[in-house]
C-alpha cells in the first residue's frame, strides 16, 4: 500500500479544480493545492481576509506586510486581483458566490456533516474562524484530511463525535488513502484509491459503510 | 472649519469611558491599529468589551491590555493563535469572558449596525454549539439562525490614508474589519499612515466616508510598511 503524501493529496484535488472556479483554500494541506494548479489553468483563489486573486508566496526580499493570507502568511496578488472588506468578503462565501471552499477536517459523516473547528464542547478555548460561514456558504465544500488519527482511528464516521461545523455540507472527500463522493441518501462512494489499497483495507479503515460506484 | 485631525494620541482617546464596548481592526497583525491600543492602554479605561477577530498575541497591544485586567469579555472568531499566551491564561482561570462569534457573522453584525438593521438571519452555524440558544427559523426550506447586530461605542481602526473630513483608504489586506467598524462605532478614531489634503485622496477612492469617522492621527509605521 502506498498512501498519497500530503503534496499527492493537494496535486490530486488540483486535478479536480476547472478553470474559472472562484476557490477558497483552509490552512494547512488545502493551502498546498494552489502550487499544483497548472499556471495556464486559471483558477481566482479568494482569502477570506479580503483577497480575490490571491497568488503564491513572495520572494524573501518581495514581502509586502500589508498583504497575507488567511494563515497571516505573506502572499503575493495576481495581475486581476482585487481587495475589499470582511463584510463583503463574507457576502461572497455566504451568498454562494464561491463555487469550492476546500477545508481539513477532524471528521465527515456519511450525511456530509463536518467537524473540524473543536475536539470536545469543553476545548480550553476553541477558534472557529471563517469555517462554519465557508461549510455553510460555499457552493461546493469538499474536505482533505489524513484517513485515520495518528493512533489509528477512523475520520469517516457514520457520525461525527465531535461538535459540528455545518450539516450535510461536505460533498467530497480526499484522504491519503482514497477520494470519495458523499452521496445523499447513499453515503460515501468510492472514487479513486491510493496505488496498492483494496476496498477492503479502505473499509476496515473506516468508521462507515463504503460503496463501490453505481 | 471641520478638522478631525488630532495631534495627540490624548485628544485621539478623550473621553472613552470605562464599560465600553471596543472593536478593534486588523487580522492578526495587518491593518491592526497598534499604536492606538496602546493609546488606550495608557488612557486607563477599564472594564471593556473588546471585539477582534483575533484575541491577541504576546504581550503587547490588546494582550497586555487585558493583561492588564481591563478587559472584561472578547468577543472574536479565532482566539487560539501562535502566541495568544495571555488569553488563553485569563480564560483558563475564568478571568476573562469569551464570546465566540464565526467570522462572517462577526464582520455581518457589525456591518448590520452600521447600516441599522437590528438582527439578520444566516445560514452560519445551524446545528452547532454556536447557535445553541439562538432562533432558528426555516425560510424557503433553509434552517437560519437569528443573530443580533454588534455596535462599538468606539472603533479602533488602521487607515492608509486619511483627510481632515474623516475619508479614509486602506492597504492591500489591511482593509480587512476596517471599514466595517468604522461605520458600527459612535466613536471612530482612525490611525493613517498618510494625511492627505482635502481633496488629494481620489474620491473614487475612498473606501469609509468621513461621515464614519471622528478623529484621525497620523501614525508613520515606518519604512517596511510604506
Amino acid at each position: 500500500m502506498k498512501p498519497f503524501s500530503r503534496d499527492q493529496m493537494a496535486a490530486r484535488v488540483a486535478q479536480d479544480i476547472p478553470e474559472g472556479w472562484f476557490v477558497n483554500l483552509g490552512i494547512g494541506i488545502p493551502t498546498m493545492i494552489a502550487n499544483h494548479v497548472p499556471a495556464e489553468r486559471e483558477v481566482i483563489l479568494h482569502s477570506e481576509n479580503g483577497i480575490l486573486g490571491m497568488g503564491p508566496a513572495p520572494a524573501p526580499d518581495k514581502v509586502d506586510p500589508w498583504l497575507v493570507n488567511a494563515g497571516k502568511q505573506p502572499v503575493t496578488l495576481r495581475p486581476g486581483g482585487s481587495y475589499f472588506h470582511h463584510a463583503d468578503s463574507f457576502a461572497m462565501i455566504r451568498g454562494g458566490h464561491i463555487d469550492l471552499c476546500v477545508l481539513g477536517a477532524f471528521e465527515v459523516a456519511e450525511n456530509g456533516d463536518i467537524a473540524n473547528w473543536a475536539t470536545s464542547e469543553n476545548d480550553t478555548a476553541p477558534a472557529v474562524g471563517g469555517a462554519m460561514d465557508l461549510a455553510a456558504g460555499a457552493k461546493r465544500l469538499w474536505v482533505v484530511m489524513e484517513h485515520t488519527t495518528k493512533d489509528g482511528r477512523p475520520k469517516l464516521v457514520e457520525k461525527c463525535s465531535y461538535p459540528l461545523t455545518a450539516l450535510g455540507a461536505v460533498s467530497r472527500v480526499y484522504t491519503n488513502l482514497g477520494v470519495f463522493d458523499v452521496v445523499k441518501g447513499r453515503g460515501f462512494v468510492v472514487v479513486d484509491m491510493a496505488p496498492g489499497v483494496t476496498f477492503e483495507a479502505l473499509q476496515e479503515r473506516s468508521g462507515a459503510k463504503l460503496h463501490l460506484p453505481a | 472649519m471641520i478638522d478631525k485631525i488630532v495631534r495627540t494620541m490624548a485628544e485621539a482617546m478623550a473621553g472613552i469611558k470605562d464599560g465600553s464596548t471596543v472593536l478593534i481592526g486588523g487580522f492578526g497583525a495587518v491593518g491592526q491599529p497598534d499604536a492606538l491600543i496602546e493609546g488606550l492602554i495608557e488612557q486607563g479605561a477599564k472594564d471593556l468589551v473588546c471585539v477582534a477577530n483575533n484575541a491577541g498575541t504576546g504581550h503587547t497591544g490588546l494582550a497586555r491590555l487585558m493583561e492588564l485586567g481591563r478587559v472584561r469579555k472578547i468577543i472574536c472568531s479565532f482566539p487560539r493563535s501562535a502566541g495568544s499566551v495571555v488569553f488563553e491564561e485569563l480564560y483558563r482561570q475564568g478571568k476573562i469572558e469569551l464570546e465566540i462569534v464565526p467570522q462572517g457573522t462577526l464582520a455581518e453584525r457589525m456591518r448590520a449596525a452600521g447600516a441599522g438593521v437590528p438582527a439578520f438571519y444566516t445560514p452560519t452555524g445551524v446545528g452547532t454549539l454556536l447557535a445553541q440558544g439562538k432562533e432558528v427559523r426555516e425560510i424557503d426550506g433553509r434552517q437560519y439562525v437569528l443573530e443580533r447586530a454588534l455596535k462599538g461605542d468606539v472603533a479602533l481602526i488602521e487607515a492608509w490614508e486619511a483627510d481632515r473630513w474623516g475619508n479614509l483608504t486602506y492597504r492591500a489586506s489591511g482593509r480587512n474589519f476596517n471599514p466595517v467598524m468604522a461605520m458600527a462605532a459612535d466613536l471612530t478614531i482612525a490611525q493613517a499612515m498618510h494625511i492627505r489634503e482635502l481633496g488629494e485622496i481620489d474620491p473614487n477612492h475612498v473606501v469609509t466616508p468621513g461621515i464614519f469617522v471622528k478623529r484621525v492621527i497620523h501614525v508613520d509605521r515606518g519604512p517596511d510598511w510604506a
